[in-house]
Parts: C-alpha cells; sequence; structure tokens
C-alpha cells in the first residue's frame, strides 16, 4: 500500500436548508481510487470546481471522508486517534500565503506547528533551524513575515510544514500568486525535500508547466479521476485534456500544431530540448 | 489623455521606521482602448500603482489625471471616477459577501442606482461572460470552488460597466479553459466596447498573447513600458528582476543558436509555429 491510498472515496458538502429536511447534499468527489508511492511526485489536475481542494484535504483528514477510505501512511482517516499524527504525516501549502502565516516573526511561525503537537522547546528549536535552512530562509528568521515577497511567504509557510517533519507535502496551488522566479523557487524547495529527504511531494497545478515535472499525473472532472499516466502519456493526448477544460504546456502545444500540419515530430514532446533536438537533431546526423 | 501619472512617488507608512517606498516618480500615460499588461516580480509595486488609477490610494507626491483633470483636485467627484474605473482587486474572492451569487454581482448596479430589473440584466450578463453556469447564481459564493469565486468577482466589476477596467491577477488560480475564457471576453470588451484594459499578471505566457503594450516595474519604478515583443527582447534583463520571457522566446533563441532560421522575436504559439514552418521550408530548399 502507497503512503496515500483512497478507495472509492466520496465526499458530500451538506448545504443546510432551514428544516432538516431541506438540507441539500453536493456530491465533490465521487468514487476516487489513488494509490500514492512513497518518495513519488504527484501531480492532481481538473478544472474549477473539479473536487481538486476536496481531495487534497482528505489527505490530512481536514475532511473525512462520505463514503469509501483513505488511508494515510497505513492510517484511516476516520480513525479519530490518529488524526493528529495523519496532520503530522501530511503537511498542506495553501494558495494564498497571507491566509496561512500566523505568527508576527518567521521563526516563530514556523515553530507554531511543533509547538502545538508538544514538541519539547529544545527540540522545536532545532526543527526551526532546520526547517529554516532547507527552504533557505534562515536569513529573515527574525523578519515580519509581511515584509515579505510572496514567494518568500510561501516558503515560509513550507518551512511550517516541514518542522512538522511530514512525510507527504500537499500543494494546494502554492505558486498560483508568485511571479516567475518565486514559482521556480517553491517548486524547486520541494523536489529538493524530495531527491534529498524522499518526501512524497502532491502538487494541485493549474500551471502545466510544472506538472512535467512530477511522476505520476491524475486528471480529474466532476469530482472522478478521468486520467492518469505519466506526463509524458497525460499531455500526448491534447485533444482530450481540453475537453477536460485544460492544456498543455506551450511547448507540446506548439509541437502538436507543428505535426498537424506535417512537421515530422514525435508525440507528446514536454521540454524544450526535446523539441529543439526533434527540429535540428538532422543537422548533427548530415 | 485618458488616464495620467506625472511624478508619482507613494511611501507606505511614510514617516515612521517601517517607510518603505513602493512608488518612486512614475510618469506613464493610458489612452482609450488600449490593453496594457502590468508585469513585475511580487512586491515590486504592481497593485500599488493601479490603486492610483482609481482614487484608491492618493500619491505621496506628483499628480494622477482622469481625462485631463487632476483626481485630487477639491471637489473631485472620486465616486463617479471608480465606476468608469473598475478594479477587480487582487485576491477578489475576499471580498464576496452577499448571501447568494446574483446579489453579490448586483451590488455595484445597486449602487449606481439602477433600477432592480437593469441591476438584474447587467448581473446576469455579466456572470454569463465569465462563464459561470446559471445553476450557482442562487448559490451562496461561500460554497463555490476557489476559481468559481474568482469568476463571480471579476463579475462583479464587469456588471458596473466602466470605461476601465483594471484587473490584479485575474486568473491566478484559474483553470486553463477560465483563463482563456476570461481573457478572451476581455479582449472583446475592448475590441467590442473600447473598454481600456489594465491587466496585471504574473503569466508572462498571458500578456505576450493578449497585451498590445507592457509595462514592466520592477523596485518601484518602471523598467520597460513597450510593446510585449520589444520588452521581452530583453529576457536577460528581466530575469535579474525575478521575471522571465514566455517559453517560446526561450525556443526561438535555442533554435538559432543550433542554426535554423527563426525569429527570435515570436512570444505566442501561433507566431513561433509559422516562423518555424517557414524556417524548415527555407531550410528544405538548400
Ligand atoms: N464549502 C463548500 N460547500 C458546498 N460546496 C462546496 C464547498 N466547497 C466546494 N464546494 C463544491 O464542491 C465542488 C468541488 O470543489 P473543490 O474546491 O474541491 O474544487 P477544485 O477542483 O479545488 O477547484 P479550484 O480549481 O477552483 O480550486 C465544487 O463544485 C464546489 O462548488
Ligand atoms: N500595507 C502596507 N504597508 C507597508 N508596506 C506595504 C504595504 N503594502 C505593500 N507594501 C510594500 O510595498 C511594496 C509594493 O507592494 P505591492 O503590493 O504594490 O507589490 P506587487 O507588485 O503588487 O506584489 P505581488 O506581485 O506580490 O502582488 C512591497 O515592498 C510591499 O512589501
Ligand atoms: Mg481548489
Ligand atoms: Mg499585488
Amino acid at each position: 500500500m502507497g503512503i496515500i491510498k483512497a478507495i472509492k472515496l466520496g465526499f458530500d458538502y451538506i448545504k443546510y436548508g432551514e428544516d432538516d429536511k431541506d438540507n441539500e447534499k453536493v456530491r465533490a468527489i465521487d468514487g476516487i481510487d489513488i494509490d500514492v508511492e512513497k518518495g513519488s511526485v504527484i501531480a492532481i489536475l481538473g478544472h474549477n470546481g473539479s473536487g481538486k481542494s476536496t481531495l487534497a484535504k482528505h489527505i490530512n483528514a481536514l475532511l473525512l471522508p462520505s463514503e469509501g477510505t483513505m488511508w494515510v501512511d497505513g492510517m484511516d482517516t476516520k480513525g479519530e486517534e490518529d488524526i493528529w499524527k495523519i496532520r503530522q504525516k501530511a503537511g498542506m501549502v495553501f494558495q494564498n500565503p497571507d491566509n496561512q502565516i500566523v505568527a508576527s516573526v518567521v521563526e516563530e511561525d514556523v515553530g507554531f506547528g511543533p509547538e502545538n503537537i508538544g514538541v519539547p522547546t529544545k527540540e522545536i528549536w532545532e526543527r526551526v533551524d532546520q526547517a529554516l535552512e532547507r527552504v533557505g530562509m534562515t536569513k529573515h528568521r527574525k523578519k515580519s513575515p509581511n515584509r515579505l515577497s510572496g514567494g518568500q511567504k510561501q516558503r515560509v509557510a513550507i518551512a511550517g510544514v516541514v518542522a512538522m517533519r511530514p512525510d507527504c507535502i500537499v500543494l494546494d496551488e502554492s505558486t498560483a500568486m508568485l511571479d516567475p522566479n518565486g514559482r521556480k523557487d517553491v517548486l524547486d524547495t520541494v523536489l529538493d525535500l524530495n531527491r534529498k529527504e524522499g518526501v512524497t511531494v502532491i502538487m494541485i497545478t493549474h500551471y502545466m508547466e510544472e506538472v512535467t515535472r512530477a511522476d505520476f499525473v491524475y486528471v480529474m472532472d466532476s469530482g472522478k479521476i478521468v486520467m492518469q499516466g505519466t506526463p509524458r502519456e497525460i499531455f500526448s493526448q491534447v485533444e482530450k485534456l481540453k475537453s477536460f477544460h485544460l492544456d498543455v504546456p506551450q511547448i507540446t502545444e506548439l509541437a502538436y500544431e507543428l505535426k498537424k500540419d506535417g512537421v515530422d515530430l514525435p508525440d507528446g514532446i514536454l521540454t524544450r530540448d526535446e523539441l529543439v533536438s526533434a527540429l535540428c537533431g538532422e543537422r548533427t546526423e548530415e | 489623455m485618458l488616464l495620467e501619472l506625472k511624478n508619482v512617488s507613494y511611501t507606505y507608512n511614510k514617516d515612521t521606521s517601517f517607510a518603505v517606498n513602493a512608488l518612486e516618480n512614475i510618469n506613464l500615460q493610458i489612452s482609450e482602448g488600449e490593453f496594457v499588461g502590468v508585469i513585475g516580480h511580487t512586491g515590486s509595486g504592481k497593485s500599488t500603482l493601479i490603486q492610483h488609477f482609481n482614487g484608491l490610494m492618493k500619491p505621496t507626491d506628483g499628480q494622477v489625471l482622469y481625462m485631463g483633470e487632476d483626481i485630487w483636485q477639491e471637489k473631485y467627484d472620486l465616486q463617479a471616477l471608480r465606476s468608469g474605473v473598475g478594479l477587480v482587486f487582487q485576491y477578489p474572492e475576499n471580498q464576496l459577501f452577499e448571501t447568494d451569487v446574483l446579489t453579490d454581482v448586483m451590488f455595484g448596479p445597486k449602487n449606481q442606482k439602477l433600477s432592480p430589473e437593469e441591476c438584474r440584466e447587467r448581473a446576469v450578463n455579466a456572470l454569463r461572460r465569465v462563464g459561470l453556469k446559471d445553476k450557482y447564481f442562487t448559490a451562496s459564493p461561500f460554497d463555490l470552488s476557489g476559481g468559481q469565486k474568482r469568476r463571480v468577482a471579476i463579475a462583479g466589476v464587469l456588471a458596473m460597466n466602466p470605461k476601465v477596467l483594471i484587473l490584479d491577477e485575474p486568473t491566478a488560480g484559474l483553470d486553463p479553459h477560465g483563463r482563456d475564457e476570461i481573457l478572451g471576453q476581455i479582449r472583446k470588451l475592448r475590441d467590442e466596447m473600447g473598454i481600456t484594459i489594465i491587466l496585471v499578471s504574473h503569466s508572462m505566457e498571458d500578456v505576450a498573447e493578449y497585451a498590445d503594450r507592457l509595462i514592466v516595474v520592477n523596485d518601484g519604478k518602471i523598467a520597460f513600458d513597450d510593446t510585449p515583443k520589444a520588452v521581452f527582447a530583453h529576457y536577460k534583463e528581466l530575469e535579474a528582476m525575478g521575471l522571465a520571457a514566455p517559453q517560446i522566446t526561450y525556443l526561438m533563441h535555442e533554435l538559432k543558436e543550433r542554426g535554423l532560421d527563426v525569429d527570435i522575436n515570436a512570444v505566442t504559439v501561433s507566431e513561433a509555429k509559422k516562423s518555424i514552418e517557414k524556417a524548415l521550408a527555407g531550410r528544405k530548399k538548400h
């Protein structure tokens, strides 16, 4: 069993009416099966309202399934006694950096989580030091978070998660508000954690370029998983993705358009390097 | 001239030890019907800049003119200015507050003292333009997904029929289809109704595709102000400012280096496609 596993996961939001009889159910995810291998980098794609955040909130037991089961490192999220262990295992970083920062000094913010779960003071500081170092924010530790740029704030939020020593980090559109440098920063930071410490990364994003860096991709539509595979497998299916209101990276789109016009290119080109070699390769052979 | 900033500077917390010079001596003219993109690293001053256009922020120094009139002169009607110059804030979903979507979007027109029927009609039109399905019109804004909320917030400003529409990162968090749909609608507002558009974005690809003029803000100053092509030709300098060029720009440079005779100034997928096909045809002849 992978570190994150769901079988037939379903969730209904309840809209409460005047009377209990009028309560309405909104099915947000429906029959989801996933199995995420420890140490992998996963991307989840889907149009607005397809259920990505709802699924993500099941991973750290912010939401509990209406149907089916979600396991985090073998623990059923419905088992109440495990809920804090689960939240420690799986940390979340959200879209808006301003809503995630609780303290008025960076280092206190990072120490907030460990303190909350009763980590001894000495160890809290060790963890804070390490986490800040890990995300490259040590030199800003005494600063007030609202004096940081968006990308820096997101790195503080990630440090807060890192200080909990999670096995898995879930990024729910954590780069959406950042400039190109900030986006790269955040992504490099978590991929580095993945490589060096084996942290499993689950990223939800609308930036198709970011998806090319995942090992495996799930595509959601109307609360269901409708496609899954490697980025190359997924991005080879341009028309199908578009039918789910999604897109492919610009380079892939360009390759696809060129191919449609008869230029001889392989399917599912993902990166600039690949397209450059495919277009210019023959020159070196001559 | 529609909008003009003359020697505008802005300092947060002026005369305190927390003073931040967010804008320094900005000079800018915007004509009717332009589609202006604004890019810059996080914290560069973009949000501060655009809030000067509709009088939400008062310059610490310098003048803001709307249709030739100083908006900070005595007895100037700022209320009228704000319905003429509509601003969609960054994170606009934080400002949704009515009990249902339609009422929320009707708020602006109501303030403009339109009849209830007219308010309703404006709201329905605006919601359809941003692609929100009718079934959500009666939903509470709080029960929507992130991207759905964003659409409602944009509709709220559109419903006021502004002459100038300023959008601060309107597509962050939208799915690719939603992004194309909203930017396409915005372009249509400009093309068909002559509405002037000012679009702040962290997506180099989006401004390359939609804007016909691009302003680059760097540390509170204007670093470039030119066509997107001309600006992206400075991609190395942009990188030093925490920005980047669209993927296409990098690709074209690499192809050129590898000996394919392409136009290095192409910035969109369709321009790149044409240029590459032409270069390939040229190569066959030789
Ligand atoms: N608190 C809520 N109450 C009722 N319905 C909700 C609530 N939150 C989300 N929904 C509904 O559940 C569905 C899934 O929402 P979710 O937030 O998981 O989507 P998402 O894929 O994360 O979208 P986005 O890309 O816009 O963030 C949507 O139809 C949404 O309207
Ligand atoms: N209320 C405030 N008090 C003090 N300083 C502020 C305040 N708001 C913004 N600043 C500072 O002013 C500068 C410009 O901020 P602004 O919000 O205009 O940047 P931006 O380009 O919109 O950034 P982003 O891309 O992150 O939205 C930054 O250094 C920021 O830290
Ligand atoms: Mg979401
Ligand atoms: Mg801003």
